[in-house]
């Protein structure tokens, strides 16, 4: 930079991990320690498979959603009708986990209460991002007033404990995967809207930014081309977070009792009777789904820590 | 600083207002009027509007939530209709129990977690370390009720050290402190969870702390590590608990719940659950509304006490 002679090399990446421009080299003159610095986006790719447990959490989690949705089209059993001839039976040929107390092979019931958890994990983490997004994007540019407005309501809706609301509504509204992703979703984007408020308000001020104005970007340019990538970091980061968190809810309202309807399964529904089991000793209805609600979890915490390493560019090596 | 507080409590109150305007809006929304479960589901319309007329729920809903918002400030909860009890002496009665699990719960995980999080950044990258944050990572990431069941399976059902429910003879805050063994399993797996967390937060926190001048300074001029940590490193890496400990309540509460439901300990978590089970609204009300007043006092509360422990934190 000093040397005015010297070409500038570096891709422009934006400071956030944004998508740069890469600009071509044409010629490095006396072989100076000259490099190019990949995208925000690759190097954070990089990063992301560099860390071995991230890796093994997305494995995790593409196996998950292998086994339960493709694993029915192999493994037919029957999940709708009852059969009182096949209840709890351990364990064993044509039941390779056992039955529960309806008659239902375990295993295929795991694949089915797995789809569940994953859609409406999946489905919650979306409608809470995408309300969070606006929210906090909205507060965050707006500012003075309405910026006031809005985060006091943030502040008092995250006040009251999450649990509590989702479990009230779950009394009346429960019964579909649709129902308990709505529940679900509509109380959890509090937090992403905090987030993404914060990231904007960061932005706003950043040189790259003001320098994008001083250039003539247009408002709508401004926020599609240079806030929104920026603040997407965070927006991702969140997202695995709150599926995480939305399964997790929803395995506590399937044990307190407020699943879903018959003869829908969910994890959570799977464990409602769990202590019975467990006093009864039909350890194969507790564990296995147990494992697995666990395994999915865990895999999402892990993808999510090693996301925002990756994404945070402090931390990043350049 | 009697700016701040004012300030801040200023907020408190608006947050609190706002807490319970929502909480009523939305449970009123569920259900207008408690008339069915007083008169009976068979009862006729022109009977329920009689009640309703004469108990009050015929007003307009800014009428009621004024009346409501003006009982809670003399702390009236309302009224249990399915329990034909007044809700503030149904929590005067199990709060005890709550509280005392709650509390329990809380200090054995900072027991824990305080010298767990020290010692994983002392020996950072070290085996016992990368163990430590597998366990952390793992129950983190555990539903608490099965991390419950777990332990029941264990240590009740298969060696019988602890019973696997807490025992009906249980029916004081004061029997619940002298059985320790019937509540050994409920504030284990609680205080399990909480270190789960809290731990994460105290080994970073130790290991910023690690790397200051001041942990440099105190080994150059040669105190011994043990008083390097216990004196210097131990109080400064603690500072972020007190936030956390503030943030946490809501966590407990809804960990509270769960526990208690399991081990089918009679507090208000199991109140809350067994009213969810027969739709008694005025109890969800104001378990709802009191757990957000417990969670923006312990936020104020923690945001004081950090301005007191620390002066760097001055406003």
């Amino acid at each position: 930079m000093t040397d005015p002679l010297r070409p500038v090399i570096e891709g422009m990446a934006g400071p956030d991990g944004g998508p740069g421009v890469q600009i071509p080299i044409q010629e490095t003159p006396d072989g100076g320690d000259v490099y190019v610095v990949s995208s925000g986006w690759r190097l954070a790719l990089r990063e992301f498979m560099d860390n071995r447990l991230a890796v093994v959490g997305l494995a995790v989690l593409v196996f998950f959603v292998v086994f339960c949705f493709l694993g029915p089209v192999v493994y037919h059993t029957n999940q709708s009708l009852f059969n009182p001839l096949t209840t709890d039976l351990p364990p064993g040929s044509g039941h390779p986990l056992g039955t529960d107390e309806h008659g239902f092979d375990e295993l295929g019931r795991i694949m089915a209460g797995g789809q569940t958890a994953l859609v409406i994990g999946f489905f919650a983490s979306f409608i809470a991002t995408v309300i969070g997004t606006l929210w906090g994007a909205i507060a965050g540019l707006a500012g003075g007033i309405v910026d006031g407005i809005l985060m006091r309501i943030v502040d008092i809706l995250l006040s009251i404990p999450y649990l509590l609301i989702v479990l009230v509504l779950a009394t009346k509204y429960s019964a579909t995967v649709f129902d308990e992703s709505m529940i679900i979703g509509l109380f959890a984007w509090l937090v992403p809207a905090r987030l993404v408020r914060g990231e904007v308000l960061t932005l706003r001020e950043r040189d790259f930014v003001n320098a994008a104005r001083v250039m003539g970007s247009s408002r709508t340019r401004l926020v599609l081309r240079h806030l929104i990538p920026n603040a997407l970091s965070v927006v991702i980061v969140n997202v695995t977070f709150q599926i995480a968190d939305a399964i997790l809810i929803l395995a506590y309202l399937g044990f307190l009792g407020f699943g879903l309807q018959y003869p829908a399964a969910s994890w959570g529904d799977m464990l409602g009777n769990a202590q019975q089991y467990v006093s009864s000793g039909y350890w194969w209805l507790v564990y296995p789904v147990g494992a697995c609600l666990v395994a999915v979890v865990l895999a999402c915490n892990l993808v999510g820590d090693a996301l925002r390493d990756a994404l945070d560019v402090r931390l990043r090596r350049r | 600083m009697t700016g701040y507080i004012i300030r801040r409590l200023l907020v408190a109150v608006i947050v609190t207002i706002g807490i319970a305007v929502i909480s009523f809006l939305m449970l009123h929304y569920l259900s207008p009027s408690p008339v069915y479960t007083v008169l009976g589901a068979k009862t006729t319309a022109a009977a329920a509007a009689a009640w309703n007329r004469s108990h009050g729920y015929d007003r307009p809903e800014i009428a009621q939530l004024l009346t409501y918002l003006g009982q809670l400030v003399r702390l009236h909860f309302g009224y249990s209709y399915k329990l034909d009890q007044s809700v503030s002496a149904l929590f005067k009665e199990n709060a005890g129990r709550s509280a005392y699990l709650t509390l329990a719960a809380l200090l054995l995980s900072l027991l824990v977690a305080i010298p767990l999080g020290i010692a994983q950044a002392v020996k950072r990258n070290s085996l016992g370390d990368y163990t430590a944050t597998a366990i952390n990572f793992t129950l983190y990431s555990m539903p608490s009720f099965f991390l419950g069941l777990i332990l029941i399976q264990f240590l009740a059902l298969d060696l019988g050290i602890f019973p696997p429910t807490v025992s009906d003879a249980v029916t004081t805050t004061w029997q619940a402190f002298t059985h320790p063994l019937q509540l050994t399993l409920p504030i284990v797996t609680l205080a399990a969870i909480n270190v789960a967390s809290f731990s994460r937060y105290m080994r970073s926190s130790a290991l910023d702390n690690l790397a200051q001048d001041y942990i440099r300074l105190a080994r150059a001029k040669g105190l011994s590590e043990r008083s390097v940590l216990f004196r210097h490193l131990l109080r400064n890496a603690c500072l972020p608990m007190i936030t956390l400990i503030g943030l946490s309540i809501p966590t407990l509460l809804a960990g509270n719940l769960l526990i208690e439901v399991l081990f089918n300990y009679p507090g208000l978590g199991l109140l809350f659950y067994n009213a969810l089970g027969t739709q008694d609204y005025n109890i969800l009300l104001a378990y709802t509304v009191l757990g957000g007043i417990l969670t923006v006092v312990g936020n104020l509360i923690a945001d004081v006490a950090i301005t007191v422990a620390d002066p760097r934190v001055r406003l």
